[in-house]
């Protein structure tokens, strides 16, 4: 089970409190880790990146056991830990604006 | 007994205030969608509890909410604007070609005949339609693909398609605003159209009466009289009296004609607001003084209305489509502004009320008047 801790705004779309905890078949990658995402909750597509791109928005980072991942290749392999859930996948608002 | 509902979108959220026909008690509902940005809220003519919010944050992106119970729940539907083809290029800021690239949805004009048909004003400007109540987005790029395109320019705000209006006589006829491209019409349904910019005068483009460039900031139309138009232009208020073939300069003894809102009283058609804007750079009133002016002769004669209005010290801005009017016998009007307070006549605007004082800033204000 891969736990992901989404930004407020997105929490607020899907009616979430705490981490959202989803079933990605290893080996997960970003792409693999997104489209769990999206397919549990559509709602999101479009959101954290391009629905037709699929390119990672601007404003949106993801982090991982310490590592900016976000411009890591979307076939990469996630961290270990991530994929055993002993670490959580961080969706990121950068910090721009008020 | 009627009722009022008054749909306000915020720099953080919806809310809907609510009253009876006698417009003295309001109940605030909010906010929705909390920490997003709400451009429009708008309801359908049609059916009045299906309304749709335009949900969207520079982080992201862009959602399109629906309600089918006058506000009390939503889901979202689509949110793929994609331009049909490739899009090309405008002009940026400094004059060089950029490509057009979807930012937001800024308008949202449900049909006046059919509930399930709606259009979509967006940034970078373009319109969208969608038949199936939003589900799904299709361009009208004939107005994109104007051969003037590539000279359209952005306004401070972006390049923005704000207002639509839909003829009541003639669904086919549509008239949409952009800053800073200027006016534009059809008369197929949004298939062809025409720069209406015939009269407007800007100062500040090298060409000061050219086919476009004009920073339109609103136009407003009375349902029964669909051939004339008023538009809050950068500078100066405009009329039209052919469906925007022609404008001419009603801004009269204004103290400033800058401004952003222009609306028409809903029973009599000659009856015009403006909330007077100090300058383009001074987004506030002029002294101070929030003030609405009406004119109760199509333009030129203005007379200011500041009764319950604050008269010192008061600096906020009042955005193009923060202003609506019911139609309940005594016409109330109705205006928001960036300090998050909104106003409310209802007595065609002799005294006003704020009905709330403390929102976020107000980006939007719809009403809808029910039975």
């Amino acid at each position: 089970m891969i736990r992901v801790v989404l930004p407020a705004h997105l929490k607020t779309l899907i009616h979430l409190q705490g981490e959202l905890e989803v079933d990605v078949a290893a080996p997960v990658t970003l792409t693999s880790l997104l489209d769990a995402i999206e397919a549990r909750h559509p709602v999101l597509v479009g959101t954290m990146r391009d629905a037709r791109t699929r390119q990672r928005r601007a404003f949106v980072r993801f982090f991982a056991c310490e590592r900016d991942l976000s411009h890591e290749p979307p076939d990469a392999r996630l961290p270990r830990e991530v994929e055993v859930g002993r670490e959580p996948f961080y969706v990121v608002g950068a910090m721009a604006g008020g | 007994m009627s009722s009022v509902r008054v749909l306000v979108g915020t720099r953080k959220g919806a809310f809907i205030l609510t009253s009876d026909g006698t417009r003295r008690s309001w109940h605030v509902e909010g906010p929705l969608f909390g920490g997003w940005e709400i451009y429009h809220v708008k309801g359908s003519p049609v059916e009045p509890n299906r309304i749709f919010a335009s949900q969207s944050t520079g982080w992201f992106g862009q959602l399109i909410q629906r309600s089918e119970d006058g506000g009390a729940t939503w889901e979202p539907v689509g949110n793929q604007f994609v331009y049909d083809g490739v899009p090309g290029t405008h002009q940026w800021y400094d004059g060089t070609p950029h490509p057009w690239e979807f930012a937001r949805v800024w308008h949202l004009e449900p049909s006046l005949h059919d509930p399930d048909t709606l259009l979509a004003g967006v940034e970078d400007a373009a319109l969208f339609r969608s038949s199936d109540a939003g589900e799904s987005w299709q361009e009208l790029s004939g107005l994109r693909e104007h051969d003037t395109g590539s000279q359209w320019q952005p306004g401070a705000g972006g390049m923005c398609l704000h207002t639509i209006i839909e003829s009541p006589a003639d669904p086919r006829r549509l008239v949409v605003a952009i800053s800073a491209a200027g006016a534009f019409r059809s008369d197929d349904a949004g298939q062809h159209w025409m720069p209406i910019n015939r009269g407007l005068r800007s100062e500040g483009i090298p060409d000061e009466d050219a086919e476009v460039g004009h920073c339109v900031h609103h136009v407003a139309m009375h349902p029964s009289r669909p051939d004339v138009l008023f538009m809050q232009k950068h500078w100066d208020v405009m009329r039209s009296n052919d469906a925007g073939d022609s404008w001419f300069e009603v801004s009269g003894n204004l103290p400033t004609d800058f401004g952003f809102v222009i609306d028409v009283h809903a029973h009599e058609p000659e009856t015009l607001y403006v909330v007077p804007i100090t300058s383009d750079h001074l987004h506030y009133p002029p002294d101070g003084q929030l003030r609405v002016y009406r004119s109760r002769t199509g333009g030129n004669e203005w007379e200011p209305l500041s009764k319950g209005l604050p008269q010192s010290d008061c600096y906020v801005n009042v955005l193009r489509d923060a202003m609506a009017t019911d139609s309940l016998e005594e016409c109330g009007i109705y205006f928001g502004t960036t300090g998050g307070q909104v106003y409310a006549s209802a007595d065609g605007g002799n005294t006003w009320d704020a009905i709330v004082h403390d929102l976020p800033a107000v980006l939007s204000v719809e009403v809808q008047t029910l039975a």
